[in-house]
């Protein structure tokens, strides 16, 4: 089915999230929509999908004109959306979450589990999707839930399907078999809207490439077109991809040592199944992993914000094992959180009260519990402007600004005393290529000052961009620590619990196209 | 222009008119004479529109000289308006810790009922049985309110159940003690106490009911803006208040910012029952709280749970309730409808998104969240 967006305008009050669109999505196409967070590729998608209402321009299928004012129309049209937060029922089996909502019954209201079952057998065979239809949603890996929303969709007899940051959760060997599915849809007549952040991704995938930037479209390329100028086009600048990094010539003594850490979550699981490694001061461990595999406990065990159910923590030699977050900050750790406006800021405070927030306590910000405004102002006049946080006072209000700004809120705070350690999680999710080079920069800044750097990262790119070494997690374990050039595709068979030397030889036989480009890159 | 402050000024200041235009409403319904006019309204119009305007401007003129107009009038205003503006201070600093703080009454049941046994209790000088007495209030409300931030921050224990539970026991408490020879005067059978040493009350101003206790108050409002503006201590509360996930984070400790929060909460309540024991009431007796620890929880909503906004929200409610003695003297409107006024400026106020629909104020940002849900 061709699908055709002409002049589609959606304005929020003053802004204009989407400003004349113009679109075209052949049968049969894969079409990537790359922008920034922010450059309005989900408010798009959203307009095509039901859920908002376009203020000019229509949508053709085929040529026919559509209006669609709810998801139920949107699904009745044809049209397919898989969301980047899956919307499963976890403990209903494939088929239950593939039938939900379109429930078939046969007399008395018996739900008709063969046929769903049937169902799902037969579509996952014709578009080479294998999935178990009777295995629970909760107990398949996250690749795996991701074609079942496919399946969903496909049992609406969707003809354009809308994938929204698909390869978010994935590791490259399941991004991997991703691409397949695709082609599988393209051989099929589905046209598939791809969209994404990601340079590496577009151009393995993609048949064609429209690139939005503030709510405009750019240009629409083909997929040959190199990654720095789609960057380009991306951001409107040119932009340093690469992040400028010797290797630490820094290198210090072993700062931080963590020996046998085990970590159980309020569930009563082994959430960090005795962890160990070392960080040297001048130096960056990256640790790799799909999320959900302990990283967020390990760091919340690292920073005293869960208590470590048994194992060692010495920073410079002092045992922090069983110390509060104030005792490790005053350790001299530096805390980036994954989730910035959940544990980073307090959305509600100023940016001069929130470059304060963890230093409030010391001078010169106040004195004998009376806080000091004057120095308060002026330490945040200076962290703006060195850390070039845009905003329109340093009274503004953390919430009003951009995710970009916001984490060099969090960043400036947490750079601004000497570290003896610094714990990034996440240091760049949701942020915009120029952040990101912004971010990168600061930290690799910071280590050579001979601090040393846990980053945890779920972004494999990230990883490997910036660490010195890899510790690669599983199930709360630490599959292997490796150096800094193993290739992609080893990275991506540890991150599904294969050792080292196994994931190298598995690699090595079944090369990814994501890992080739990866690769050839470097 | 617009800034939030000024925005929520204006929805605040929306809210009274609309509860007032309620208000109208009821007056005419609830006045026999006037609704009889409207049984003949298509034949002749002019007589229901003249009797409701008579009746609903009588009450009002009647309710705003009562609270306004006069020395005199004015001067009851400010002595309703003292316990209000500290009970609801006290609810405001709990607000801004991110706390539900029901418990204004207990607390102010607590204080009065220290401050009242040291007044009666004990011959001391001049200023020194004043300020004890004072002090005991403090206390009293401190432990009350306290005991919840305690139990919260070790047991996790809601708030908002803590507090309403120990009204009861306060309450009960209070009038328990009033039956027995702790608090009962000697020589009577009904549950009131002993009056209050001359020494340990409030001077008054002369000729009126307004007692230096309303100094203490605004000396009180200014604490409390220093403790939220100026102090780590207030700088804990309200990061604690606005997100205790990145509070903890930035190592401060959520459970001592609840426990301070009650602390400061319950003496705030508990001066409050002091002012109403040592400089209006004189003897205990178990309505010595009245409604004020309930209404100083609208005061703190009406006052958006900032110390200035709530100093006038309590001369606000002040002035209702003076008003409202005087309209139901003058024109028979029970006083009932001054608490209807009340209660429909606190609904407005809590639904702004209403208000705003009604005057079509345009709604930027989300405005002050002033408490979470039982989750949160």
């Amino acid at each position: 089915m061709k699908l055709e967006l002409r002049g589609l305008t959606k304005r929020f009050g003053s802004l204009v999230a989407n400003d004349h669109i113009d679109l075209t999505v052949e049968s049969g196409e894969i079409h990537c929509l790359l922008g920034e967070n922010g450059a309005g590729k989900s408010t798009l998608m959203n307009v095509l999908y039901g859920l908002l209402q376009p203020d000019e321009g229509s949508v053709l299928l085929d040529g026919e004109p559509l209006t669609c004012t709810s998801p139920g129309a949107a699904i009745a049209a044809g049209i397919g959306m898989v969301h980047q937060h899956f919307m499963l029922v976890p403990v209903f089996t494939v088929a239950e979450n593939v039938m939900l909502g379109r429930e078939r019954t046969r007399g008395l209201g018996v739900l008709d589990q063969r046929a769903a079952r049937t169902l799902v057998r037969e579509l996952s065979e014709r578009y080479g999707l294998a999935v178990d239809p009777d295995a629970r949603v909760e107990d398949i890996p996250v690749g795996v839930q991701q074609r079942v929303e496919i399946l969903k969709a496909l049992a609406n007899e969707a003809k354009v399907l809308i994938l929204d940051e698909p390869t978010a959760v994935l590791t490259p060997q399941e991004i991997d078999e991703l691409i397949e599915v695709m082609r599988a849809l393209k051989r099929n007549g589905t046209s598939v809207i791809f969209i994404t952040h990601k340079l590496k991704e577009v151009r393995a995938i993609a048949d064609r490439i429209t690139v939005i930037r503030r709510g405009k479209v750019v240009a629409t390329v083909a997929p040959d077109t190199s990654e720095s100028e789609l960057a380009e086009l991306m951001v409107g600048r040119p932009v340093q991809l690469q992040v400028d990094k010797r290797a630490g010539t820094n290198l210090g003594g072993a700062k931080l040592a963590v020996e046998g850490l085990d970590v159980v979550d309020p569930q009563g699981f082994l959430a960090v199944d005795g962890v160990s490694f070392e960080v040297r001061g001048g130096e960056i461990l990256g640790i790799a992993g799909v999320q959900g595999n302990g990283q967020t406990e390990l760091v919340e065990a690292l920073m005293g914000l869960t208590a470590a159910a048994s194992g060692s923590v010495k920073l410079g030699g002092r045992e922090l094992v069983g110390a509060g977050p104030r005792e490790h900050l005053e350790a001299g750790i530096g805390y980036i959180p994954e989730d910035r406006s959940h544990d980073g800021y307090v959305g509600t405070f100023s940016v001069a009260e929130n470059l304060i927030l963890d230093l409030h306590s010391r001078a010169p910000f106040s004195r004998n519990g009376t806080l000091s405004p004057a120095a308060i102002r002026a330490n945040a006049a200076q962290r703006v402007e060195e850390f070039d946080v845009r905003t329109q006072s340093v009274e503004t209000e953390v919430s009003a600004l951009s995710g970009g700004n916001q984490q060099k809120v969090v960043l400036a705070r947490e750079l601004s005393r000497p570290l003896e350690l610094l714990i990034a999680a996440q240091p760049t999710r949701g942020l915009d290529v120029g952040s990101i080079e912004f971010v990168h920069n600061r930290i690799v800044r910071e280590r050579d000052q001979g601090t040393a750097v846990l980053i945890v990262s779920t972004e494999l790119e990230e990883i490997v961009a910036l660490s010195d070494r890899i510790a690669v997690m599983y199930r709360g374990r630490i599959v292997g620590i490796v150096g800094p050039d193993t290739s992609w595709d080893q990275l991506g068979c540890m991150m599904a619990g294969i050792p080292p030397e196994e994931a190298a030889q598995q690699a090595e036989e079944n090369p990814t196209v994501l890992g080739a480009l990866e690769d050839a890159h470097e | 222009m617009s800034r939030p402050w000024v925005r929520e000024l204006v929805v605040s200041f929306a809210a009274v008119i609309l509860a007032l235009v309620v208000g109208a409403v009821l007056i005419i319904v609830s006045d026999a004479d006037v609704a009889a006019t409207w049984g003949y309204f298509f034949s002749y119009p002019p007589d229901a529109l003249q009797a409701s305007w008579t009746a609903v401007s009588d009450a009002y003129t009647s309710l705003f000289l009562g609270a306004l107009g006069g020395w005199k009038p004015i001067s009851e205003t400010l002595v309703q308006a003292t316990p209000l503006i500290c009970a609801g201070l006290g609810v405001s600093l709990a607000f801004r810790a991110g706390l539900f703080n029901i418990g204004a009454q207990g607390q102010l049941i607590a204080g009065a009922l220290c401050a009242g046994w040291v007044g009666f209790s004990f011959e001391l000088p001049v200023v020194v049985h004043l300020l004890l007495a004072l002090a005991a209030g403090l206390f009293g409300g401190a432990v009350w309110g306290g005991l919840v931030g305690l139990l919260k921050a070790r047991t996790g224990a809601h708030e908002v159940i803590l507090t309403i539970m120990l009204n009861y026991v306060a309450l009960y408490l209070l009038q328990w003690l009033l039956t027995t020879d702790v608090l009962q005067r000697p020589g009577r059978n009904d549950p009131i106490s002993p009056v209050v040493e001359q020494t340990a009350q409030f001077p008054n101003w002369p000729g009126t009911r307004l007692h230096l206790g309303f100094l203490v108050a605004l000396l009180a409002v200014a604490a409390v803006w220093w403790l939220l503006a100026r102090s780590t201590t207030g700088f804990q509360l309200r990061a604690v208040g606005a997100n205790p996930e990145a509070a903890r984070t930035a190592g401060m400790s959520v459970g001592r910012a609840y426990t301070i929060a009650m602390l400061a909460a319950g003496a705030l309540a508990g001066l409050a029952g002091a002012q109403q024991v040592l400089g209006t009431d004189y003897p205990l007796t178990d309505g010595i709280a009245g409604s004020v620890g309930f209404d100083s929880i609208t005061v703190a909503l009406l006052g958006r749970a900032s110390p200035i906004g709530t100093v006038v929200a309590g001369l606000v409610f002040g002035a209702l309730n003076a008003g409202g003695l005087q309209m139901q003297l003058q024109t028979q409107t029970p006083l009932t409808l001054t608490t209807v006024l009340q209660a429909t400026i606190v609904l407005f106020i809590a639904a702004p998104a209403l208000v705003r629909a009604v005057f079509r104020i345009r709604a930027e940002g989300t405005g002050t969240v002033l408490a979470k849900g039982w989750n949160a």
